[in-house]
């Protein structure tokens, strides 16, 4: 009996390869989800099971059912407590958690070593055991330190002691050599570890080093890059998974950490693709940091909220433009309450155009529009919506900023071949914005400029209802 | 640990990464965000090592901080798989559910 337990991570292993399959597309990726789920609570069980069934059964109860107890409520309650506009901090924040825990079987199992240095193993197993578990330290607190720092550079800041402290970036040239001499460092003390297991100096020495690798790997880049390094942190902790599983020679443990591993790599590239970034050039060059920001030269009118409903009036297709703007001032409501009033007042044709990467995360718009219940046919992809700019009379951009930068087309600077929403070549631009002030790239932006435009200066939910109001009057 | 059990796991290893590789080819942008949610919450599969790594006396004895390393992972890890699932099918409600009810 005890020797088929093994078969429940066969099964695991197998839902987590049909969920992710499912996850990667729209109709099926609530069923992914659920089955990654379900392949999750299998090999929870079989673990369990295959403990009180092998050996000497479960020692001691309190430290195993404490845990699960305990992660499992503080994770549901942070998952269902979470603004909309919290989200993607909350991803990174729990792939942190993921990599830490990796390192931290890692650790418990050399602690065991220093506890008992009679029952270390030889030969193949020591090295074994001191690789995987010196590769799982690296990855592991690595991707914690980097992935809480991107999570503070999505909120943009943290609070301390009631004073706003804006997330540093900061990466000067000569930091690339330092983050390979350190990662050397690393390994040689791993190296160094396999003939002496039980040196807390070494084990130390890399615990600090892959923490301090995660934090020079993040602090030179940009907020605006911050989807495809959290994706890459993704990545790295299920490498961090897949080298645990060689510690304690567990298959689902490799099998479902590789899969992470790999999957979450292409996604990576997908997600850069979609920004016309290389992940190279992403990693190590420096981008949008406060040094290269465009002090403003230029300034214009602002417009309000009347002068633009009377433009409004008799438009027969608006698309509207949303970004991090939308997302901050929880205006979502306001402006599905916006598209009501102007189909059912003058019967305009209202799209969203989406680019991939408005906001702070890809589908960080859909969500929240969703949430507004806009209907998924008018949210539009970036690609589709673009050749339907010239035909419409009005672009309502909220709170977008690089993403609409005419810039990107010039092919210098830093937005750069960044594909961008063409709201420019609409009749009539409005923009719904705090101030002229430049976006995450750092690049003075050009649409705010143009004779067409009309700025409508002001937190977004608050001018969403006076433009409501104003279209109401009309 | 024989040479054979070694030569098993590095094959483990290896193939998932191929695997893992051909699994994701063409996703929409709408699903990058969820995807990477829902692949995350499935790295928290550490939570076998740390289970394992848990099933020690806590009596104060030699393996009490080993032990105590497992718990406090066990905690990370469980966070990271519930919450990871729970916020996943959350947005995936909002973005997936929408559709079908639109259509």
């Amino acid at each position: 009996m005890e020797d088929w337990i093994s078969v429940g991570y066969l099964i695991s292993a197998a839902l987590f390869i049909f969920g992710l399959k499912k996850l990667g597309h729209p109709k099926t990726a609530p069923f992914g989800n659920q089955l990654g789920a379900m392949g999750m609570l299998v090999a929870v069980i079989t673990t369990v099971a295959q403990m009180q069934l092998t050996g000497d059964g479960v020692v001691d109860w309190t430290l195993i059912a404490g845990g699960i107890v305990l992660g499992s409520l503080i994770g549901y309650w942070m998952a269902v407590k979470v603004e909309m506009t919290g989200m993607p901090e909350l991803v990174a924040l729990f792939n942190g958690f993921g990599g830490a825990a990796s390192a931290l079987v890692a650790l418990s199992e050399i602690q065991k070593y220093i506890a008992e240095p009679s029952g270390i193993p030889t030969g193949l197993e020591i090295t074994v055991t001191m690789v995987a578990a010196g590769l799982s330290a690296l990855v592991g607190w690595m991707t914690l330190t980097g992935s809480l720092l991107a999570m503070y550079k999505l909120k943009g800041g943290v609070e301390v002691f009631g004073k706003w402290i804006r997330t540093p970036t900061w990466g000067p040239t000569w930091l690339n050599p330092v983050k390979v001499l350190l990662f050397l460092g690393v390994i040689a003390l791993i190296i160094a570890s396999i003939d002496d297991p039980t040196n807390e100096q070494y084990l130390w020495g890399i615990i600090g080093i892959s923490c301090i690798l995660g934090i020079i790997l993040v602090l030179p880049i940009g907020g605006a890059d911050m989807p495809v390094v959290v994706s890459l942190l993704n990545s790295l902790s299920g490498i961090a998974a897949a080298f645990t599983g060689f510690i304690i020679g567990n298959s689902v443990l490799i099998i479902a950490g590789s899969l992470v591993g790999a999957s979450g790599l292409i996604l990576t590239f997908i997600m850069c693709k979609a920004m016309n970034r290389r992940l190279i050039d992403v990693l190590f060059k420096s981008f949008g940091g406060d040094g290269e920001k465009q002090s403003l030269t230029r300034t214009k009118v602002g417009s309000d909220a009347d002068e633009v409903a009377m433009m409004l009036d008799g438009a027969q297709k608006v698309i509207i433009v949303p970004g991090y703007g939308m997302a901050v001032s929880q205006c979502q409501h306001a402006v599905k309450e916006f598209a009501n009033l102007m189909e059912e007042k003058f019967d305009t044709e209202i799209k969203y155009a989406i680019h991939p990467v408005a906001g702070r995360m890809p589908g960080h718009m859909n969500v929240l529009l969703a949430e507004a219940n806009v209907p998924y046919e008018q949210l539009i992809e970036m690609d589709e919506i673009n050749s339907e700019f010239p035909e419409c009379d009005v672009a309502l951009v909220i709170g977008a900023n690089d993403t609409t930068n005419p810039a990107a087309r010039s092919g210098e600077g830093p937005l750069a071949g960044m594909p961008i929403i063409d709201a420019d070549k609409a009749r009539t631009v409005v923009i719904i914005k705090r101030s002229l002030s430049v976006g995450y790239a750092g690049v003075d932006n050009d649409l705010f400029y143009m004779d067409k435009t009309m700025m409508l200066f002001g937190d977004g939910k608050a001018m969403m209802g006076d433009l409501n109001t104003a279209v109401k009057e009309i | 640990m024989t040479p054979e059990f070694l030569i098993g796991n590095v094959t483990l290893f290896i193939l998932a990464i191929f695997l893992g590789f051909e699994l994701i080819t063409k996703v929409p942008a709408t699903l990058h965000t969820p995807l990477m949610s829902g692949a995350n919450a499935i790295s928290g599969i550490s939570i076998i090592g740390a289970l394992i790594g848990s099933n020690v006396a806590f009596d104060g004895g030699s393996t009490a901080l080993s032990g105590l390393l497992a718990f406090v992972a066990v905690v990370l890890a469980m966070i990271n798989v519930v919450g990871g699932f729970a916020v996943t099918n959350r947005m995936l409600n909002m973005i997936a559910g929408k559709k079908r009810g639109g259509a």
